[in-house]
């Protein structure tokens, strides 16, 4: 059994835990994995093997993004892992540019709907706020180039 | 057969323990950063299934085998996966033996009789597989 944590655990809890399931090759749900594997219209039929593969992979997937975006993500000074840890190894390791379209860079909605807002009124006023913005994003992309 | 889009996510829950045994002890995991590596996750199996699918394809098989999803992990630069996945294959295949044997073993008390026909490459085919066996083995028992 990997990971579990040395750490205060109650004896109690830990022994429910352990009655409770078996010790599991595989913790993803294979009927889950085996849906989402034929909402895939070429697909036709999946073997035994080959789904508990695809379920097993998916975990290694899991932990190798997480720990990966960990390492070498900005939130390792704050002991977290966040977001834009993530859009981040998306973006930057070629292996994982396959995510890089549903981890897009982070910019959160009432910022973009402030920013529309604001080109409307600039599109009179001038355009000093609009640098503003771009100064901030720059900011955050030197940030990131540091860190990495 | 996955018609609302929920049935494409998986257990959050699930997840998060999956992730919290990659990190370190304490590392907090913002909400938000556990629903994208949930998404993450989602895309990977389509990615690695459609990988996979062309390699049966190239095979002119329509059934995804182990091979395929192995091949795929390859392709997708994922080579690292490939030796701890064949191992906790092993094991898998270990245990479904095990499985069976011991259904056979009631099967044989209801009817005392040897048959003994092991079905050796079972493996080969989803979920329609396993109503034809479940068939299969009542007709056994009825003989």
């Amino acid at each position: 059994m990997r990971g579990e944590r040395p750490g205060p655990l109650r004896g109690g809890k830990m022994a429910t835990r352990l009655s409770g399931g078996e010790n599991r090759l595989v913790s993803l749900p294979l009927s889950r994995i085996r849906v989402i594997m034929k909402s895939s219209p070429e697909v036709s039929s999946i073997n035994q093997d080959a789904l508990f593969l695809t379920a097993k992979a998916t975990e290694l997937f899991v932990q190798y993004l997480a720990s990966y975006s960990y390492k070498h993500g900005r939130g390792k000074e704050k002991n977290a892992l966040t977001y834009s840890d993530l859009s981040h190894t998306a973006e930057e390791c070629e292996t994982f540019q396959f995510l890089a379209d549903i981890l897009p860079k982070k910019i959160l909605a009432s910022k973009y709907l402030k920013m529309l807002e604001k080109e409307k009124r600039d599109g009179e006023l001038g355009k000093c706020d609009e640098e503003d913005d771009d100064e901030e994003e720059d900011d955050e992309a030197v940030d990131e180039a540091v860190g990495s | 057969m996955a018609e609302r889009p929920e049935d494409l996510n998986l257990p959050n829950a699930v997840i998060t323990r999956i992730i919290k045994e990659a990190l370190p002890d304490g590392v907090n995991i913002s909400k938000e950063a556990r629903s994208a590596i949930s998404r993450a996750a989602s895309v990977f199996v389509l990615y690695a299934t459609s990988c996979a699918n062309n390699f049966a394809m190239k095979g002119k098989r329509k059934t995804l085998n182990a091979g395929d999803v192995l091949s795929a992990m390859e392709e997708m630069e994922f080579q690292r996966f490939i030796a701890p996945l064949k191992e906790s294959l092993e094991v898998y295949r270990r245990e479904q033996k095990g499985k069976k044997e011991a259904r056979k073993d009631k099967d044989k008390k209801a009817d005392s009789e040897e048959q003994d026909k092991s079905r050796e490459d079972d493996n080969d085919d989803d979920d329609e597989r396993m109503e034809e066996e479940e068939q299969n083995d009542e007709e056994e028992v009825d003989n």
